[in-house]
């Protein structure tokens, strides 16, 4: 399950498909014309771009060196305060975004392709394979993803970015392959698709040629969910303790404050920054998914 | 509905199945060897001595057995209860250890649980109708799900405990109180309870509150509301039958909640340092205690289980349906 809140419009959501038939042009029209679309864009590609360019432009190259004063507040110097040992917060920060970024994309693409495997599988060959893959779906389901992550993390002590993005893909694809199948269901009788299989092609060929572009929307907005799920779980893990043996995350960051007692002491720049950080990522992923919801599907635009 | 019923409980069966044997796999596939841990920790140096000590350990769990022998052992030792020994308070039996923590993450899990879907639902439901509403629980809702759990514990214990110092922000209740059946106890246990409730409640509230406004939306623009309309039925009769309809998938939602919010009360109660599971599993892992991890994991899963088969109870006497077996599509 993906340990976002689940995304509600998801797996309800069974207009979609009906997006691809129109121009690309009209699409666009309306995609630069949805204001959630553009703020929620804007601020991902902001903190994209800070992730990007902000590591190579500072003086330090690792962002856990002690370079400053001990427990300083902000000033023009040191932008995000200094932490207990001197840190500069700014640079973990900078730091920090790359490997949310990271681990958003690498679990998010990871859980996009299973759920994809699983639910077009499922859903347009139906019967025993549908059974057995909705079995296994549903089992996983149920496990909660954090406590097997745990224990997996636990044990194995392999600890980096990818790795854990991995996991987390591994983890956190059954909704989404659930709301896949659901659809491929609704698609599979269609004429189209009939004709495809009068033809002659195989079940990975209609799939990916036929079906699948007709819900390249609806694929799309549930890879955004992914990623922000993602996010989410990896920063759970890194507050643990379970985060990457090496660099620096957002996690991390609140999992460090919190460990040396910034709270007791009112060092409110050491946690406030990587948790808004992290809120804004996933909530900008979140509100652009509504303004790409509105733009693909047109019942929702307002007049 | 019997069908119903059958196809949950064995995934609910086949759940627990796999959540065993991953939990009894663990320990003896993966690299990293919990007993040459534990013989490392008690730092003996004489080569004679650490034999003999591996050999213990292994004998008291069982490592010494053929595999198969050790997972049918496993499972019989499970259904009588038997969690093994925790390592960090060795001896004291893993079930014990866990069940002491229990109350305080139940205590703190199910009122936001219920609580967050009641309250979000209503919003939800509130802010589909009045445009004004919505231009305000929708940001809020998403900004509210975007936090992660231990951020906005961390905020709330700045904002309301170490500014206001209206609650206390660590612990489950005050030091120089003993556990007992007093009003003072109460009072104490309650308000080191209120902020972690609150930081499990907020969270889970956003999403709620969203999931509800957006299929409200989506049933009043169905076909059967504009029927209902175009037949001058008044807008109340046509918004119920929509709530009835878009609180139907809320119900199946609250089930695939649930292992999120496990999540979320585990950091949360890190954060608080709130004696509940959450902290178990976090002084397991800093311990490196196999056993007592393996049985928070086992106790989570069966918790997760055991709510997950009452939400379907409730659901088939909410939704009709299911009651007279058309639910063969959906499982």
């Amino acid at each position: 399950m993906s340990t976002v809140p689940e995304p509600a419009t998801a797996p309800t959501d069974t207009t979609a498909p009906a997006a691809a038939a129109r121009p690309g042009r009209e699409t666009l029209h309306y995609a630069v014309r949805n204001p959630k679309l553009i703020i929620g864009f804007t601020v991902v590609v902001l903190l994209l771009l800070v992730g990007i360019a902000g590591p190579p432009l500072l003086d330090n190259a690792d962002p856990n060196e002690y370079v400053g004063p001990q427990a300083a507040a902000p000033d023009g110097t040191y932008w995000m305060g200094t932490t207990t040992f001197g840190q500069d917060v700014y640079a973990q920060f900078v730091h920090g975004l790359r490997a949310t970024f990271l681990v958003g994309v690498v679990g998010g693409a990871i859980a996009a392709v299973i759920a994809m495997l699983v639910g077009f599988l499922a859903g347009y060959r139906g019967g025993v394979v549908d059974e057995i893959l909705n079995m296994l779906t549903n089992v996983v389901l149920v496990l909660p993803a954090l406590a097997v992550l745990l224990i997996i993390n636990a044990y194995l002590g392999v600890r980096s970015v990818p790795v854990q993005g991995l996991f987390i893909g591994l983890t956190s694809w059954p909704w989404a392959a659930r709301a896949i199948r659901a659809q491929t269901f609704s698609l599979r009788t269609r004429e189209f698709v009939d004709l495809a299989r009068l033809s002659g092609s195989g079940t990975w060929r209609i799939v990916f040629r036929e079906i699948a572009p007709n819900m390249s929307s609806y694929l799309f907005m549930m890879f955004i969910l992914l990623f922000g799920g993602s996010v989410l779980i990896a920063s759970s893990l890194d507050f643990i303790g379970l985060g990457p043996t090496e660099g620096v995350s957002l996690g991390m960051m609140l999992q460090s404050a919190q460990q040396w007692s910034a709270l007791q002491l009112g060092m409110w720049w050491w946690f406030v920054p990587p948790g808004a950080g992290i809120t804004a990522i996933v909530g900008a992923l979140y509100v652009a998914n509504v303004g790409l919801d509105e733009v693909f599907n047109p019942k929702l635009r307002e007049a | 509905m019997r069908r119903y019923f059958a196809r949950k409980l064995l995934i609910y069966a086949l759940t627990f199945v796999v959540a065993v044997t991953v939990n009894w796999m663990i320990p003896r596939f993966m690299p990293g060897d919990p007993v040459a841990a534990m013989v490392a920790r008690a730092r003996v140096s004489q080569p004679e001595a650490v034999d003999a000590m591996r050999a213990y350990y292994n004998n008291l769990f069982g490592f010494d057995e053929p595999v198969w022998q050790q997972y049918l052992h496993f499972w019989g030792a499970l259904l009588q209860g038997d969690f093994g020994l925790s390592i960090w308070v060795f001896p004291k039996p893993v079930a014990d250890v866990l069940l002491d923590a229990l109350p305080y993450t139940l205590g703190l899990m199910i009122p936001a649980v219920l609580l967050s879907w009641f309250v979000g639902n209503w919003a939800g439901a509130l802010a589909a109708r009045r445009k004004v509403l919505d231009n305000t629980v929708l940001p809020a809702g998403y900004l509210l799900t975007a936090m992660p759990y231990m951020w906005i514990a961390v905020i709330l214990a700045w904002a309301l405990g170490s500014k206001a110092g209206w609650f206390p922000i660590s612990g489950g209740y005050s030091l120089d109180i003993q556990p007992n059946w007093s009003v003072d106890f109460a009072v104490d246990l309650l308000q080191h309870w209120v902020l972690p409730f609150l930081s499990l409640f907020l969270v889970a509230l956003g999403g709620w509150a969203i999931g509800m406004r957006n299929m409200i939306i989506y049933e009043l623009e169905s076909d059967y509301s504009s029927y209902l309309s175009a037949l001058g039925a008044p807008q109340r009769l046509i918004r119920r039958y929509a709530f009835r309809n878009a609180v139907l998938p809320q119900i199946t939602g609250l089930a695939l909640q649930l292992g999120v919010l496990v999540a979320g009360a585990l950091v949360t109660e890190i954060v608080f340092a709130y004696p509940g599971l959450g902290s178990l599993i976090l002084a397991a892992i800093q311990n490196q205690d196999f056993f007592l991890l393996q049985g928070a994991f086992l106790f989570i899963v069966i918790g997760v289980l055991i709510a997950n088969f009452l939400i379907d109870i409730v659901y088939v006497v909410v939704d009709p349906r299911t009651r007279t077996g058309m639910a063969g599509g959906q499982s």
